[in-house]
C-alpha cells in the first residue's frame, strides 16, 4: 500500500502524468455520462433509427459551434407542429360530413442561409375517402405564393424540393431557396421576417382529422452535428467513448496478464513447458496479426467482443512473452524462491505470490501503455469496414465520413470531432504510461 | 535468438565447425516447423476451415443451373435428363477444381504448394495486366509497396537513430526536452496522422494530392512521372514519420544514453580519449546488435505492407491487395503473402543470429 502510494506521489510529479490523469477522468465522466442517459439498448436503437428517429435533424449538418468562426449566422433546423402555441388550427363544419380545416404556421426566419431543405408530413384519419390539402406561403413582405395541392394518406410526407411543378412555377429555383429570397437582391439573399405556412385542409368523413407538422432543415446542428442518415453525431462520440476506453483496457488487461502468467509458468516448470511456449511465439510471430483479424471479422464475426477475443488471443504470445521471461529466469534464482520452496510453497503460491508481484513494476506501465494501440486498433478495423455492425463508435464515425466522402465536401468536422477525441484518449494513456515508465524503470529515471 | 544472446559459458567445445553446423541444423528445423504451422494455421483460417469450399461449390452450382436454364436445347429435355446433366457439369467442374476431395486433404495440398512457393491462380483476383497467376498479381504489387514503405522505413530509421544520437549528445536541452514530451504522440497510428494531413494538406489548402500514386492521367515524360510520384509520396510519408518519429527518436536517444553510462565509458573517458573515439568506440561499437536487430525487423515489416495506410492514401500496393483479397474469400493470394512473409522472417532471424556472432565478439553461434 505504501509503496503504491509512494508510486503516485513520484508520478504527480510528472506534469504531462498529470494532465495524463485528468484528461483520462474527463474521458471516464463522459463514459459514465453516456451510459446513464443513454442506455446502451437505446443507443443502439438510435444508431440503427431511420427516419422514424431522425426525421426532424438535417443531413451532414455542421455543428452549430462552427458559427462563431463566421460572420454570417447559418440556419437551424425549424420544426412547426400543429400542436403547437404559435400555430393555429380552425375546423370549420361545412356539411355533415367533411370539413375545413385550416393551419396556419406562423415563423420568424432571422437567418442568413437558406434552409438545406423544406418537408411537410401530415398525419390524417379517415375510413375511406382522403381528406385533401393545399399549401401556401407567406412571405414578410405580403407575398403569397401556392404551394402543392395534395390527397392526404394517413401518413403523407410533401417534399418541395421534389414537387416539379412548383419547381417550375419558381423558374427553376429550389423551392427553399426561392421562398425565403429578397425578390430585390441579385444574388440570393434570405429575408428576414416572419413567414407563415398556410395548409387548407378539407375532409370528407365524420371523425375524420388532418394534422401537419413542417419541417424547415438547417444547414447546422446541435453540438456535433449530424451525418449522411441524419443522425446526431453525439449519440457516436458520446457512446464511442465508453466503448473505446472499455475495448482498450479489456484488450491491454487480458492481453498482459494472462502474458504474464503463462511466462511465469513456462518459466517455473521450465522443460518442454517453455519450449512449447517459446515455440508458440514463434509461430504467432510468422501469423499477420491484421490480415488475420481481417479475415476472422470477414469471414465469422464482426461483433465487437469477438474481435476483442481474437485481439487477446493473438496477442498472448507477443514479444512481450520474452522480456517477461527474461525477468522471471532471474528472478526464479532469488534466494527468497528458494525459501519458499523450502517451507514447501506449492508452485501455484510461488508462481502467483512470489513470481509475479516482483514483474508488476514492468507491467503496469507496459499495460497503460498497450491502451490506445488497442483504442486505435478499433478504428483501425472499422476504418477497413469492420466495425461492429450495431454499436456506435469513433472508427465507424471516421469510417462513414471517408466512405461518404466528408473530406471532398469540406464536412471535415465529421472526420475531425472522432479523431479529436480518438487521440485525447491515446495521448492520455500514452502520457501516463511513459511517465510510470520512467518511475518504475530505474535505468530510465536517470535519464 | 534467446540462445545465442545469452552470454557465452566457458566451456571447452569439442569443435567449432561441429558446433556451428550441428546449431544450423536445428536452428533450420525449428524455424522450418514454424513456418509450416503458421502457414498451415492461416490457411486453415482464410478456408474459413473448409467452410469457403461450401460456398464455392454453391457458387458452381448456381452458375451451373442458370447457364443450363438459358440453353434453348437443354429446355426441351425431360426433367430428369436436365437434372442429370446439371449433376454431371457439376461434378465435372467441382472435379476440375479438386472441389471433390474433403478439404482436409486439399488444405495438405495448399500448404505443399505454398510451401514450395507454387503460388497458383487466384479465384477472383486479376492482376492490372490481366494475369491471373498469384504470382504476378503480387509482382505487379510490389513495387509500389516497396517505393511507399521502403521511403518511409529508411527514412524513418535513419533519421530517428541520427536524432536520437544528436539529442543523446545533447542530453537535457530544450530540443531533447520537446522530443519528450511529444513521444507520447507516437500513440496515433499512422493512418490517423495520413487523415489529419489529408484534411489540412488537401482539403483546406489545396496543396497536395487527396491520394492514389500519380496524377491521372499519367504523365508521359518521364520526369514529370517522377515529379507527380513524388509530390503523392510526400503526405504517405509524412504521415508515417509524425506517427513514428518522436518515439523512435526518444527510444535511440534513451539506449545510446544508457550505453553512455557503462562503467568503461567512463573508463574510456578517464582515459583521456577525444569524444568522437568515446563515442565510435564504446558507445556505438556495443550498440551496433541491437541497431542491426531493429533493421532487419524493418526491412521484414516492409513486406507486409501497411494495409491501413494504403488504404487511406488508396495507394495500389500489396497491403491493398491484401484487404481486397480477404474481401473476395480468394485464399490463394491470402495464403501466397503469407507464406512470402513467413518465409522471409524466419530467414531473417536465421540470419541474425550469425550476424549477431560477426557484430559482437562476446557472441558465440550455437554456444
Amino acid at each position: 500500500m505504501s509503496t503504491l502510494r509512494a508510486s503516485w506521489r513520484q508520478l504527480v510529479r510528472y506534469p504531462s502524468a498529470v494532465v495524463g490523469i485528468m484528461l483520462i477522468l474527463a474521458l471516464v465522466g463522459i463514459a459514465l455520462y453516456a451510459i446513464i442517459t443513454i442506455p446502451y439498448s437505446e443507443a443502439i436503437r438510435l444508431w440503427r433509427g431511420g427516419e422514424e428517429v431522425w426525421g426532424e435533424s438535417p443531413r451532414t449538418a455542421q455543428p452549430v459551434w462552427t458559427q462563431l468562426f463566421s460572420s454570417t449566422k447559418k440556419p437551424e433546423t425549424i420544426v412547426l407542429r400543429s400542436s403547437d402555441e404559435t400555430a393555429q388550427k380552425t375546423v370549420e363544419q361545412v356539411s355533415d360530413d367533411s370539413k375545413l380545416v385550416l393551419l396556419t404556421f406562423p415563423f420568424d426566419y432571422d437567418y442568413d442561409g437558406f434552409p438545406q431543405e423544406i418537408t411537410i408530413f401530415f398525419t390524417a384519419t379517415y375510413q375511406e375517402k382522403m381528406p385533401f390539402a393545399s399549401m401556401s406561403w407567406k412571405t414578410p413582405d405580403g407575398r403569397e405564393i401556392r404551394l402543392g395541392q395534395i390527397a392526404v394518406h394517413r401518413a403523407e410526407t410533401y417534399r418541395l424540393a421534389l414537387d416539379e411543378r412548383l419547381v417550375r412555377r419558381l423558374q427553376g429555383v429550389l423551392p427553399q431557396q426561392a421562398l425565403l429570397a429578397d425578390p430585390a437582391a441579385a444574388t440570393p439573399t434570405a429575408l428576414k421576417g416572419t413567414y407563415q405556412l398556410l395548409i387548407d385542409g378539407t375532409t370528407f368523413e365524420a371523425g375524420s382529422t388532418l394534422d401537419a407538422k413542417a419541417v424547415l432543415y438547417g444547414q447546422v446542428h446541435g453540438l456535433a452535428g449530424t451525418d449522411y442518415q441524419r443522425r446526431d453525431l453525439m449519440v457516436a462520440l458520446l457512446w464511442g467513448t465508453p466503448i473505446a476506453l472499455s475495448f482498450g483496457l479489456l484488450a491491454a488487461l487480458g492481453t498482459s496478464l494472462v502474458t504474464m502468467l503463462i511466462a511465469a509458468f513456462g518459466v517455473w516448470f521450465g522443460g518442454w513447458i517453455d519450449e512449447l511456449i517459446q515455440r508458440v511465439t514463434e509461430v504467432n510471430m510468422v501469423l499477420p496479426f491484421l490480415p488475420i483479424l481481417i479475415m476472422v471479422g470477414t469471414f465469422y464475426s464482426r461483433s465487437i467482443w469477438a474481435i476483442l477475443m481474437v485481439v487477446i488471443a493473438l496477442s498472448i504470445f507477443g514479444a512481450a512473452i520474452k522480456t517477461y521471461r527474461a525477468i522471471f529466469l532471474q528472478v526464479k534464482e532469488a534466494p527468497y524462491i528458494e525459501a519458499a520452496r523450502a517451507y514447501g510453497a506449492s508452485d501455484w503460491r510461488i508462481v502467483v505470490r512470489y513470481l509475479v508481484p516482483r514483474i508488476i513494476p514492468v507491467l503496469i506501465p507496459t499495460l497503460i501503455s498497450g491502451i490506445p494501440t488497442f483504442v486505435f486498433l478499433e478504428a483501425s478495423l472499422a476504418l477497413l469496414g469492420l466495425g461492429d455492425p450495431v454499436l456506435p463508435t469513433w472508427g465507424k464515425v471516421i469510417d462513414d465520413a471517408r466512405s461518404q466522402g466528408a473530406l471532398f465536401n469540406q464536412q471535415y468536422y465529421w472526420m475531425l470531432e472522432p479523431a479529436v477525441l480518438l487521440m485525447v484518449a491515446g495521448l492520455a494513456f500514452a502520457m501516463v504510461g511513459f511517465a510510470l515508465d520512467r518511475i518504475f524503470n530505474p535505468r530510465l529515471r536517470e535519464v | 535468438m534467446s540462445e545465442a544472446t545469452r552470454p557465452a559459458v566457458k566451456k571447452r567445445a569439442p569443435s567449432t565447425l561441429g558446433r556451428v553446423a550441428r546449431y544450423v541444423a536445428v536452428r533450420m528445423v525449428v524455424l522450418f516447423v514454424t513456418v509450416v504451422v503458421g502457414v498451415y494455421l492461416t490457411i486453415l483460417i482464410a478456408n474459413m476451415g473448409g467452410h469457403v469450399d461450401k460456398i464455392r461449390k454453391a457458387e458452381i452450382r448456381v452458375g451451373i443451373a442458370t447457364f443450363v436454364a438459358l440453353d434453348p436445347q437443354v429446355r426441351q429435355m425431360p426433367p430428369e435428363a436436365r437434372n442429370e446433366l446439371i449433376s454431371d457439369l457439376i461434378a465435372v467442374e467441382e472435379h476440375r477444381l479438386g472441389l471433390d476431395q474433403p478439404f482436409l486433404v486439399r488444405s495438405v495440398g495448399f500448404l505443399q504448394n505454398a510451401l514450395t512457393l507454387n503460388l497458383g491462380r487466384a479465384d477472383q483476383l486479376t492482376s492490372d495486366s490481366g494475369s491471373k497467376l498469384v504470382r504476378n498479381i503480387i509482382l505487379e504489387r510490389l513495387p509500389p509497396t516497396l517505393l511507399l514503405m521502403a521511403t518511409s522505413n529508411l527514412l524513418l530509421f535513419f533519421v530517428s537513430l541520427f536524432f536520437g544520437l544528436s539529442l543523446a549528445r545533447h542530453y537535457g536541452s530544450w530540443l531533447d526536452r520537446v522530443v519528450i514530451a511529444l513521444s507520447p504522440t507516437s500513440a496515433g497510428p499512422a493512418w490517423f496522422y495520413g487523415l489529419i494531413l489529408i484534411v489540412i494538406f488537401a482539403g483546406m489548402l489545396g496543396v497536395l494530392p487527396w491520394g492514389g500514386m500519380v496524377s491521372a492521367p499519367p504523365p508521359d515524360n518521364k520526369l514529370t512521372y517522377a515529379l507527380s510520384l513524388a509530390e503523392h509520396l510526400v503526405l504517405p510519408i509524412g504521415a508515417w514519420m509524425m506517427s513514428a518519429i518522436f518515439q523512435t527518436a526518444f527510444g535511440w536517444r534513451t539506449f545510446f544514453l544508457i550505453f553512455s553510462m557503462e562503467d568503461y565509458v567512463e573508463m574510456a573517458r578517464a582515459k583521456g580519449l577525444s569524444k568522437q573515439a568515446v563515442e565510435r568506440g564504446y558507445i556505438l561499437r556495443p550498440t551496433l546488435p541491437n541497431i542491426i536487430t531493429r533493421f532487419a525487423l524493418m526491412l521484414i515489416g516492409l513486406w507486409a505492407g501497411a494495409i491501413l495506410l494504403e488504404t487511406v492514401f488508396n495507394w495500389p500496393g500489396l497491403g491493398r491487395l491484401f484487404y481486397q483479397a480477404i474481401g473476395l474469400y480468394d485464399t490463394p493470394v491470402i495464403v501466397g503473402n503469407t507464406v512470402i512473409y513467413a518465409y522471409l522472417l524466419a530467414l531473417t532471424v536465421f540470419l541474425l543470429d550469425f550476424i549477431y556472432a560477426l557484430v559482437d565478439p562476446r557472441v558465440r553461434v550455437g554456444s
